[in-house]
């Protein structure tokens, strides 16, 4: 049962969006018919300082475990200034993806902070300011379809539009481009 | 047809207040349950939900207005959690006595201090003997159902008891995750109008919850205590009838993979879901664990548990709060007394655990079955243990 089941650790700082992508993503997963849980750190949360959200995804069968997630398989990370702070790769699955919102290549990464395995980079903050959207969350989404297969485009769109409404197009838009200039390393 | 949608949980539970049209939401914020009250403010303000709304400066003043609206025939709701539920514990009195079936969500939360915003049970335990009808969920379908179930047994002529809804903070208030909401059409055939028996009436005033001198009060208690006795049956009743209607089934106690099973764990709330998951693996090993979940809590299912836990050999009781300078967990100790004058019954072994927001993984689970059925043979001069507490 357990090898069904998809967990997701993101990593962002207060304000950029880390419980919304959260969010967004298990209502995709769950209108593509699939079972998900989203939940935050839940710690009083301050503007600026780490945190975390995460998400449960299973395709097949109802998820019933309500404990922390210790092992996650993917690990997001919205703000690459966290990479020097924190280990985000601490209890990563053997064979785990990190998907990285960075201008620098996946080998700089690697050397820098010894990063190994699946590694997934996307200079997402340059896409988001250029798509006219001040966070960078929604844009990471596209990050996580290309790197992963937990969601679809198709399943994105309807949580977009509850939420975003008018800028739904325009977070949609920056999740695609993110999805083309998304570099993956295994 | 009622849609499958994510949504978060508080925020189904005010949905589910929606459905069941309330009058009134009278209410005051405090983590994790303020966006469930959030949720039904935006609601009222949207013109979405036909109610009055009102602020209040206080959970003692948001019971307290609760009691009028109520009282005046009005569907009434609100929620609340930890500190909160505390400063409205004399108002809850009051509200279970002159039988008003007020129904509240509580977003079980610790107490202070310190002050910790974390789930555990200690709020709801404090108010366990204040004569409401009390039932606690596992997940966001259950809270949801239940809230809609707890207006039809509240308001049912043979109750008329108000009804908490307790549901653990965060680790389910906040989670996002698949919910049917029933349509508010099937909603409003399964409960019909509030139809209140003796509604305060400017036109005939009466005086309700007056002076009760030594020859009635004692009379007055008693019929409160048979009422919530006899509400039993009426929940029984909601329930079958919710499965008719909606297709999902509740029972005030709920027997997971218990089939020949020599040892149990017990649990109540969000926690029972981990711990199914759990039993799976140990029964994957070829272990004999099943799992007991307490769903309602007042009236206490007396002959339900006594059925749920007649063949096994250990019991394994998992409390979310303390009785300081007592027996240990609130709930263990009451399933020690329902056990008492029963013949064949298991061995009982207390654990207190996930205090303030502590997790209990899977792994906690089994670590604790094991040290359980150790304590069960080896005998124990304590009467409950504290699960993975640092000395």
């Amino acid at each position: 049962m357990s090898g069904k089941l998809i967990e997701i650790r993101w990593h962002g700082r207060g304000g950029q969006g880390a419980v919304t992508s959260a969010e967004l993503v298990a209502q995709a997963a769950i209108n593509e018919g699939k079972y998900a849980q989203a939940f935050p750190s839940f710690t009083p949360e301050r503007r600026g300082a780490p945190v975390l959200a995460f998400n449960r995804i299973n395709a097949e069968e109802p998820i019933r475990s309500r404990a922390e997630v210790y092992r996650p398989d993917i690990v997001i990370i919205l703000d690459a200034t966290l990479l020097g702070i924190l280990d985000v790769t601490s209890g990563l699955k053997d064979g785990g993806t990190v998907i990285i919102n960075t201008k620098k290549s996946v080998e700089q990464i690697r050397a820098e902070f010894g990063i190994n395995g699946r590694v997934a980079t996307v200079d997402a903050s340059r896409i988001a300011q250029e798509a006219g959207i001040p966070a960078v969350n929604t844009t990471m989404i596209g990050a996580l379809i290309k790197a992963t297969n937990v969601i679809t485009f198709e399943g994105i769109k309807e949580p977009l539009e509850r939420r975003f409404a008018r800028v739904a197009e325009r977070n949609l838009k920056a999740m695609e481009r993110a999805y083309q200039e998304t570099v993956i390393r295994e | 047809m009622a849609k499958r949608v994510g949504l978060e949980v508080s925020v189904a539970v005010g949905d589910a207040a929606k459905l069941a049209d309330v009058d009134v939401v009278a209410a005051y914020p405090i983590t994790p349950q303020t966006h469930i009250v959030e949720h039904l403010a935006e609601l009222v303000a949207n013109g979405e939900l036909r109610a009055a709304y009102i602020p209040v400066e206080s959970e003692h003043s948001a019971m307290s207005a609760c009691l009028g609206a109520s009282a005046v025939g009005a569907r009434t709701f609100t929620a609340t959690a930890s500190q909160g539920l505390e400063l409205m514990h004399e108002v809850l009195y009051v509200a279970s006595a002159l039988r008003l079936p007020i129904v509240m969500a509580v977003v079980n939360r610790a107490l202070s201090a310190p002050i910790s915003i974390w789930c555990d049970h200690s709020d709801a335990m404090a108010v366990r003997d204040s004569g409401w009808i009390q039932m606690f969920v596992e997940n966001g379908q259950e809270a949801v159902d239940n809230v809609i179930c707890a207006f039809r047994i509240g308001e049912d002529r043979r109750v008329l008891l108000p009804v908490m809804i307790h549901l653990d903070g965060f680790s389910l208030s906040h989670v996002i995750e698949p919910i049917i909401l029933p349509e508010q059409s099937e909603v409003a055939r399964f409960l019909p109008p509030y139809d209140p028996p003796l509604p305060l009436d400017p036109e005939k005033p009466v005086t309700v919850g007056a002076f009760a001198p030594p020859f009635i009060y004692t009379e007055v208690k008693w019929a409160q205590e048979m009422t919530l006795e006899g509400a039993k049956e009426v929940i029984l009743e909601c329930w079958r009838e919710f499965a008719n209607t909606f297709g999902r089934h509740y029972s005030p106690v709920e027997s997971y993979r218990t089939e020949g099973a020599k040892v149990l764990l017990m649990t109540m709330g969000s926690l029972s879901e981990t711990a199914m998951v759990a039993v799976d693996k140990m029964r994957d090993e070829g272990k004999e664990v099943g799992l007991i979940k307490l769903r309602l809590w007042r009236p206490f299912p007396f002959a339900e548990l006594r059925q749920a836990v007649r063949d096994a050999e250990v019991l394994i009781v998992l409390d979310r709060a303390l009785s300081f300078g007592g027996p240990g967990g609130p709930v263990c100790s009451e399933v020690k007394a329902a056990l008492y004058r029963e013949a064949r019954r298991p061995e009982v072994v207390g654990f207190v655990g996930g205090l303030g927001g502590r997790d209990i993984s899977m792994a906690d689970f089994e670590e604790m079955v094991n040290q359980g059925i150790k304590l069960a043979e080896a005998g124990s001069e304590r009467e409950f243990e504290i699960f993975g507490v640092r000395e």
